[in-house]
């Protein structure tokens, strides 16, 4: 009976409206609250409180040498240098993917994900085998008779800049597509039927739509690289330290915490001056990919920029107008020809190096060039190693913890951020992807002095919650732009046929989420999967993650056994992504 | 005839195995109006993308003016194009878009400006030149990108689509715009929709697409009255399509039998060669029925029992089964009346038409030339 149910039904009074936000936005807040900004804060304190009393000593021991201040200069040429090369050469090859279809842009993508996700270790690592004095480059220049001795390529700035560059591309392609993925692509087809060459319409019309994702990712390069220690420790000489390293001597060797929060304070001030600038003129919200509006409302310097851009265009049409023109073919659109294979040579040098582990792995000569015969003996070691072994597992656990943690902490935030009506929305976000922002290794050294308080350095408990707070982010992110193409309506369809919200859920939502929640885990996983920096501190002498016993062993000694866990851990990585597309296309089929 | 300014000669788009447009020949003379009509994946948005220049042909020619542009680019041709989601630039006001074709025609800045200007006032936009599209409503973005297009005087503008994103109302609103726009300017125009409606009040002429080909090409009094495939007859207005057998004919007139009645029709051209007994369709708009008073018997007209009456306004809409049951239902519009004398469903009334309103057409036969055709 409809009436009686009706009348019969509870009455709830209304749950105050504040409750659902600080449900869904607390545990994210907390955990950011607790592991990120009480341990950064920790340490920005010590280097103003040495136990006793207030003291600037720290401050007057980093400025009463040149060197930190020289250090930070080479960082900030390092980095600047980096994220120039990396986003010259990002753009085509994100250019490239936002206008391919089909399985060509699937099979460009592919080889993007698969060198973001190999591990930083081993991609550096591949750079001292091509470089090294019996490198690849050096036997082959060598057996060709081209040169006598073997040139020093290692342990300088070409070979850091070299290792930076391929540590950033794939970072800096995936940050620009974002962006690239949205630009109406009849706009440089209107630009067309109004008159425009396609010099001019790239210049004038696509290029300026598309600089939100190029500051985007400069700016993730820059501050990417500026908080990076693998390639300078392993690639370059004393010319090329940067200031990372100083912060790991000084824990780690002097154990002068003063200091190393007095450079933390010089890092973080100039990554946030970096940030502020960025956001005085793109806004964070291009970041994430979303809405790439142009706020410039500067008339002299879009007038200005305008010209130059109209100058471009001339330029580079009259460029086209010298070349032979070619005829079209019947019935044949014409392919950027020359684009496409400048954007696969790109992607096969950023391939290669981590695939040259494959041969060395099985070569009986070790690490030198050209490997010689077949061994398994290096994957035997690897297997009989209980370090190695220890280190795999240990890894896998976290890894798994670190995914599931993140999502449940961070899909409800993303749900909020999406969904949510409240103000300070933008506050919050700048809030979530601040451990993006942190150079990670000022997380690391203020997270391991609060963990050693805690009792958590060694525990895979310390080692999830640092990778989650690092890893939370890119889900939160991840969720964010799955959520915005969901249509909520649906939801309401599902209440509106009887569904409960948590039936709603659970019934409608997440299966239809499915894929995107995958992915955001894999991306967790893999986060905390290639973790070092946090792991180099926190995981203890004892109980190292794969990556630290990596980092171990080739700033220790180098051994061939490094080149199997690198074919390892690429055969990996490759699968991992082959899955997540299969199963993404799955779930889009059905 | 007066000069043409388009014309397009066996032009052909194939996309794999898929006919997106089989050879087609079209001439647009100088300051027409055509619409290019069809149901969605009929080809005309192929064929606009062809005349743009967007895409290369397979085969065939396209000239502009005097001019061969087959594969000459977009920016090569004399044409102006309004897209379906208008492409504003973002990142520009609507001045400087407004302003772009000319900058591209290398104008001075400032008369460009001073033409934008105009072109804004010709929209009554005036007051908007420095927005930009995101802060403008979906027709004021049209009309923005209307001025964008006239600005630089094309001898053709192609429209794909232009209005499908507004509601009927803003719609309807725009339609007269355009219309007054094409009369001052005197612009030839192709214009894509699938808008029947949209294409009888708008077009001087329209051409009428169907998997890839022209169906038929006419005024829009032509298509209405004198389809010449069952196609046409479907997808223009409301129709009642029944099957009949061929009498004989004399001329243009000609008696069909249907079910055990004989009944006058009006045949078209590609009937000539039908033989007596051959299998045709009778086409009878709703508002050409009219209803037998006093009835004496089954010859007087096709009986049937009102299954459904809907008033939809000035008319109301009969809906009725024959009590042949072998011909399929009709749908009659009269002029709506008072209660008094309305029809009533279970009614039985008895229906009839002049043979100037009944078009017979020998589909049977186009259809089997089609077949032969593609095969």
């Amino acid at each position: 009976m409809a009436m009686t149910r009706a009348a019969g039904a509870k009455r709830h009074s209304p749950p105050p409206a504040w409750r659902k936000p600080v449900l869904m936005g607390a545990p994210l807040v907390l955990l950011l609250v607790a592991f990120l900004v009480f341990p950064v804060g920790q340490l920005l304190m010590l280097s103003v409180h040495n136990g006793q009393g207030f003291t600037l000593a720290p401050y007057a021991q980093l400025f009463a040498s040149s060197l930190y201040v020289t250090v930070l200069w080479i960082t900030l040429k390092i980095s600047l240098a980096t994220t120039l090369v990396a986003v010259v050469a990002a753009y085509p090859v994100a250019y490239l993917i936002s206008i391919a279809k089909g399985p060509a842009k699937s099979r460009l993508i592919f080889w993007v994900l698969l060198s973001f996700w190999t591990s930083f270790l081993v991609r550096a690592f591949a750079w001292v085998v091509i470089l090294g004095r019996n490198g690849v480059i050096n036997s082959t220049l060598m057996s060709l008779g081209i040169i006598d001795t073997p040139a020093d390529l290692l342990y300088g700035f070409g070979a850091v800049l070299v290792g930076m560059v391929h540590a950033m591309l794939p970072l800096a392609v995936m940050t620009m597509l974002a962006v690239m993925e949205n630009i109406d692509r009849t706009l440089p087809r209107a630009a067309g039927t109004l008159g425009a060459r396609p010099g001019t319409a790239f210049w004038t019309v696509y290029f300026p739509l598309s600089l939100p994702g190029v500051a985007a990712s400069a700016i993730m390069v820059f501050v990417s690289a500026i908080g990076f220690f693998i390639v300078p420790a392993l690639l370059g000489g004393r010319m090329e330290t940067m200031i990372t390293q100083l912060i790991i001597d000084q824990v780690q060797q002097t154990l002068n915490w003063g200091l190393a929060g007095a450079i933390s304070v010089l890092l973080l001030t100039v990554v946030l001056v970096v940030f502020v600038l960025y956001d005085r003129v793109f806004g964070f919200a291009s970041l994430t990919g979303e809405s790439a509006v142009v706020r410039n409302r500067d008339t002299a310097m879009r007038r200005l920029g305008g010209r130059v851009l109209a100058a471009l265009g001339s330029a580079s049409d009259a460029l086209i107008g010298m070349l032979p023109r070619r005829h079209p073919i019947r019935g044949r659109s014409e392919k950027p020809v020359a684009l496409t294979a400048f954007v696969w040579l790109l992607l096969v040098l950023i391939s290669l190096p981590a695939f040259l582990m494959i041969p060395l792995s099985f070569g009986k000569g070790g690490l030198a060039w050209p490997p010689s015969g077949f061994t398994l003996q290096w994957y035997q070691q690897l297997l009989d190693s209980p370090i190695w072994m220890q280190a795999l597992w240990r890894s896998i656990v976290v890894a798994f913890g670190t995914g599931l943690l993140s999502m449940a902490i961070g899909v409800p935030a993303a749900f909020l951020m999406v969904r949510g009506q409240m103000r300070g929305k933008g506050a919050m976000l700048a809030f979530i992807l601040s451990p993006i922002v942190v150079p990670r290794m000022i997380i690391a050294v203020g997270m391991f002095y609060v963990f050693a308080q805690m009792g958590l350095v060694g525990t895979v408990l310390g080692l999830v919650i640092g990778h989650t707070v690092v890893a939370v982010p890119y889900v939160v992110m991840t969720m964010m732009a799955v959520l915005r193409n969901y249509d909520t309506r649906l939801d309401l369809a599902a209440q509106s046929l009887g569904a409960r919200p948590l039936a709603a859920l659970r019934h409608v939502t997440f299966p239809i989420l499915g894929a995107g929640m995958l992915s955001s885990f894999l991306f967790a996983f893999a986060t905390s999967f290639d973790e070092l920096t946090i792991s180099l501190f926190s995981s203890g002498g004892l109980s190292a993650t794969l990556p630290k016993q990596f980092w171990d062993e080739v700033t220790l000694q180098v051994s061939p056994v490094i080149a199997a866990v690198s074919t390892g851990l690429l055969l990996f990585v490759a699968t991992l992504i082959y899955v997540a597309d299969r199963l993404r296309r799955r779930s889009l089929a059905s | 005839m007066s000069s043409s300014s388009l014309s397009v000669q066996g032009l052909a788009k194939r996309y794999g195995d898929f006919v997106a447009l089989a050879p087609t020949d079209l001439v647009v003379a100088d300051g027409e109006f055509l619409t290019l009509l069809g149901p969605s994946g009929s080809g005309k948005t192929t064929l606009l993308s062809l005349l743009a220049g967007l895409v290369p042909p397979d085969e065939g020619s396209v000239r502009i003016g005097s001019q061969d542009v087959t594969y000459a680019p977009p920016y090569e041709r004399d044409i102006g194009v309004v897209f379906q989601n208008y492409a504003l630039f973002p990142h520009m006001t609507v001045e400087e878009n407004i302003a772009f074709p000319l900058k591209m025609r290398k104008v001075a800045a400032a008369e460009a400006k001073r033409r934008a200007r105009e072109a804004l006032e010709m929209v009554h936009l005036p007051h908007i030149a420095g927005r930009y599209p995101r802060e403008l409503s979906g027709g004021q973005q049209q009309r923005v990108a209307l001025a964008r297009c006239m600005v630089y005087k094309p001898s053709i503008i192609l429209m794909d689509e232009p209005l499908g994103a507004l509601d009927k109302k803003l719609r309807e609103h725009m339609q007269l715009e355009i219309k007054r726009l094409h009369r001052e300017m005197g612009t030839t125009v192709v214009y894509v929709t699938h808008d029947q409606e949209e294409a009888m009040t708008m077009s001087d002429r329209i051409c009428l697409m169907n998997a890839g080909r022209i169906e038929q090409l006419g005024t829009p009094a032509d298509l209405y009255f004198r389809p010449r495939s069952l196609f046409v007859a479907d997808f223009l207005g409301e129709s009642n399509i029944l099957p009949a057998a061929l009498r004989h004919r004399s001329g243009d007139e000609v008696e069909v039998r249907l079910g055990t009645l004989g009944v006058p029709g009006r045949a078209l051209a590609n009937g000539n060669d039908l033989p007596p007994g051959a299998e045709v369709r009778v086409m009878v708009r709703p508002q050409n029925l009219t209803v037998v008073r006093n009835a004496a018997n089954a010859a007087d007209g096709l009986q049937g029992r009102v299954s459904e009456v809907m008033v939809t306004g000035s008319l109301t809409k009969v809906y009725m089964q024959p009590l042949d049951r072998d011909l399929p239902p009709l749908v009659a519009a009269f002029p709506t009346r008072n209660e008094a004398d309305a029809v009533r469903i279970d009614d039985v009334l008895t229906l009839s038409w002049s043979g100037r309103d009944a078009v017979v057409i020998a589909d049977v036969i186009a259809d089997a030339a089609r077949a032969a055709g593609t095969a």
